[in-house]
């Protein structure tokens, strides 16, 4: 028998059929609701008289377009109060469960999938969000899609889709003091490049991983869409499992054992085969930033502003070119003398409670900047509510934090948070995109440690030396 | 869905790389709930900050375009679908590029959109026959691209999105008329191997409408 892996063996237990031209009618166990991209889904639904097939196989929370504020603030005739309202009609006449703003669960999609146990190993989930990634985490085959396909899901519990090829990432060694996994990613995405996973699913394995708590793990694979890669996963270990065990959506006493069981089972086989191998020594690694538009173009906090006139590549050279224009850099410039003026703790990629203690123990005694506004947002109320009990929220407000609600903020600027033009942030969040974080803000993506110390210092600096 | 057979269309030339979806629809029209007339917000930045010399889409004669030939991995980025509702609002039924951005790629073709993806070197022919301004035909029924001097180009669609496209076929109305006995019958199996997959109104205890009938059945 041939040997396979984590992503076949998932992939081959939700086939409902085989098409002949090679697509596979996929079965969705899961999916994933939230107020941007459902609108349109559920229009589609009441316009062609169709159902829900199974309402319980998703959950809806809105989390983009909401205030971090004053949740009271949102205005309902305003357009992000007419998207929440609207979630809250559809999800009623469907029957699908809804978590409101004010719950004790609510939270960014991919922050709250894995808190209640929604997400589990081996199965498959889909979300209207591009960062759906982050879910491969616990081993499962995990994906973005747009609108038009969560239609479908809600319609059909199913999409035709087409298998893609494997790569592995392998990660050796282990990490040094200060740096952390979104470093392992800025440069993995740094090596093989935004389109390198094109085409892929990748698995991240290695002897790095034992290390690496979920929500280490999380951070890892959300950014799997920055290479290009819509999904990205680890196989399930014991870790998983304990962070699983005894969530409200997880499988209860009497499933618990055939659970784990089922899952250890599905661990890629020691011979499978990967189309594409790449290999990461983290061991090496510093803590990173990125200076351009895209999360290709980063580097060590010790180095300088690259020179486009040293690219080789003409379409790449034209690329930095244009990032350095709109980041108003200049080459030759050192990465830790640029100044910020806000700072972003926070998103999908870097939310979690482990998160928010590193950020905090670097800000603990400390202020921030005069020239800095600073925020923390946390991923989820459950995240907020584990802060403050450890006194995170103090340490931050004496710092000179803002401390917020949950939500994606500032990392889709779809809500208040948002930068003005010209405004420069160092941010947790996954893309430093044109206009990403707001019309022409300017946005240095690095791990909360690092976020935490620019603040402190009002200018990209090295958490190590602080 | 629209269908797609053949188109005769100026094609605009947009040779960056790694366009990202943010790039093409701004996050902040994303608030807005229809798909109609989200082609006022395309490129929004890019079109505001070209003036006074205009963004491609905004000149003659490519203001009519309804071919875009773009740089790879053209759609990068967030899964929204308005990227492609705003470019099909606009007139764009075809997109050109070495690579995609793989949630755009499969959006494209949700909405009567061909996107296709060319080797380097064909794609750099139809990017300088795009800025010559004179006309070319993209025909999916023959897969091929004839350029305004006469040269062809061919290029390959995965046959399920090609006879989608040629045809307009609705897919939830596919699945929904052909393959729903396969489904039951699977979910049958699933829930007998993974039971703790199936999530019952009670494991939903305390979440807003689990206990609820919907208006499905």
């Amino acid at each position: 028998m041939s040997e396979l892996t984590l992503y076949d063996k998932i992939w081959s237990r939700h086939v409902v059929k085989n098409y002949d031209d090679g697509d596979d009618l996929l079965y969705i166990d899961r999916h994933i609701v939230h107020e941007v991209s459902s609108p349109q889904a559920f229009a589609g639904l009441i316009a062609e008289h169709r159902g829900v097939r199974r309402p319980h196989a998703h959950i809806a929370v809105a989390d983009h377009a909401v205030p971090t504020r004053l949740r009271s603030a949102i205005a309902s005739d305003s357009l992000a109060g007419r998207q929440i309202s609207h979630l809250e009609a559809n999800t009623q006449r469907f029957a699908i469960p809804y978590i409101p703003i004010n719950d004790r669960r609510h939270g960014i999609v991919h922050v709250i999938g894995p808190e209640t146990g929604f997400t589990l190993p081996g199965c498959t989930l889909a979300c209207g969000d591009s960062h759906t990634c982050t879910h491969g985490a616990f081993g499962a085959i995990a994906f973005g899609i747009g609108s038009s396909e969560c239609e479908c899901i809600f319609a059909t519990q199913t999409l035709r889709q087409r298998k893609q090829k494997r790569m592995r990432v392998n990660l050796m060694g282990r990490l040094a003091h200060q740096v952390t996994v979104k470093d392992v990613i800025l440069a993995l995405i740094n090596q093989i490049g935004v389109s390198g996973g094109v085409g892929y699913a990748i698995e991240y394995a290695g002897s790095a991983l034992a290390d690496f708590s979920m929500e280490a793990r999380m951070t890892l694979c959300n950014m799997s869409i920055e290479a290009g890669s819509r999904v990205g996963m680890i196989g399930p270990d014991h870790t998983t499992f304990a962070y699983l065990k005894g969530r409200q959506l997880a499988p209860d006493e009497a499933h618990w054992d055939a659970a784990v069981a089922d899952w250890v089972a599905l661990r890629t086989d020691g011979d499978a085969v990967f189309e594409r191998e790449a290999e990461l020594d983290v061991s090496i690694l510093s803590p990173r930033v990125s200076w351009g538009t895209t999360p290709e173009e980063n580097l060590p906090i010790t180095a300088t502003i690259p020179d486009p006139t040293n690219e080789s590549d003409p379409a790449r050279r034209e690329r930095m070119r244009r990032s350095l224009d709109y980041m108003d850099l200049r080459p030759g410039t050192r990465l830790d003398s640029i100044p910020v003026n806000r700072v972003f703790i926070g998103s999908c990629t870097n939310s979690r409670i482990e998160d928010l203690r590193a950020a905090a123990t670097v800000v603990a005694g400390r202020s921030i900047a005069s020239n800095v506004t600073a925020i923390v947002v946390p991923g989820s109320a459950s995240v907020r509510v584990e802060a403050e009990a450890e006194g995170l929220d103090r340490i931050f407000r004496a710092a000179g934090f803002e401390w917020r609600e949950s939500g994606c903020s500032m990392c889709v600027a779809m809500n208040d948070d948002r930068l003005s033009p010209g405004e420069r942030c160092a941010s947790t969040s996954n893309r430093n995109f044109e206009g990403r974080q707001g019309q022409g803000g300017r946005t240095h993506l690095m791990s909360p440690a690092m976020a935490a110390a620019a603040a402190v210092a009002g200018h990209l600096t090295d958490v190590r030396a602080l | 869905m629209e269908s797609f057979i053949s188109l005769t269309s100026v094609a605009a030339p947009l040779p960056d790389v790694d366009i990202n979806t943010d790039v093409i629809f701004p996050a902040r029209f994303l608030l807005l709930l229809n798909r109609q007339g989200l082609s006022q917000h395309l490129f929004h930045e890019r079109r505001k900050a070209a003036i006074p010399e205009r963004f491609v889409l905004d000149r003659p004669p490519f203001e009519k375009a309804q071919i875009l030939v773009a740089g790879r991995n053209f759609g990068c980025g967030s899964s929204r679908e308005q990227a492609v509702w705003a470019l099909a609002d606009f007139g764009i039924r075809c997109v050109i590029a070495p690579s995609f951005g793989e949630i755009f790629f499969a959006n494209c073709f949700r909405n009567g959109v061909l996107a296709v993806d060319l080797a380097e070197d064909p794609h750099r022919r139809v990017m300088s026959a795009a800025s010559t301004e004179k006309p070319m035909t993209v025909d999916l029924e023959s897969q091929a691209i004839r350029l305004p001097d006469g040269e062809s180009v061919a290029f390959r669609v995965d046959p399920h999105r090609r006879r989608a496209l040629l045809l307009g076929l609705d897919q939830i109305g596919s699945i929904l008329a052909d393959d729903i006995a396969d489904i039951d019958e699977f979910e049958r199996r699933h829930r007998a191997s993974a039971p703790w997959l199936h999530l019952s109104p009670e494991k939903f205890s305390g979440v807003a409408n689990a206990a609820k009938q919907g208006s499905h059945e």
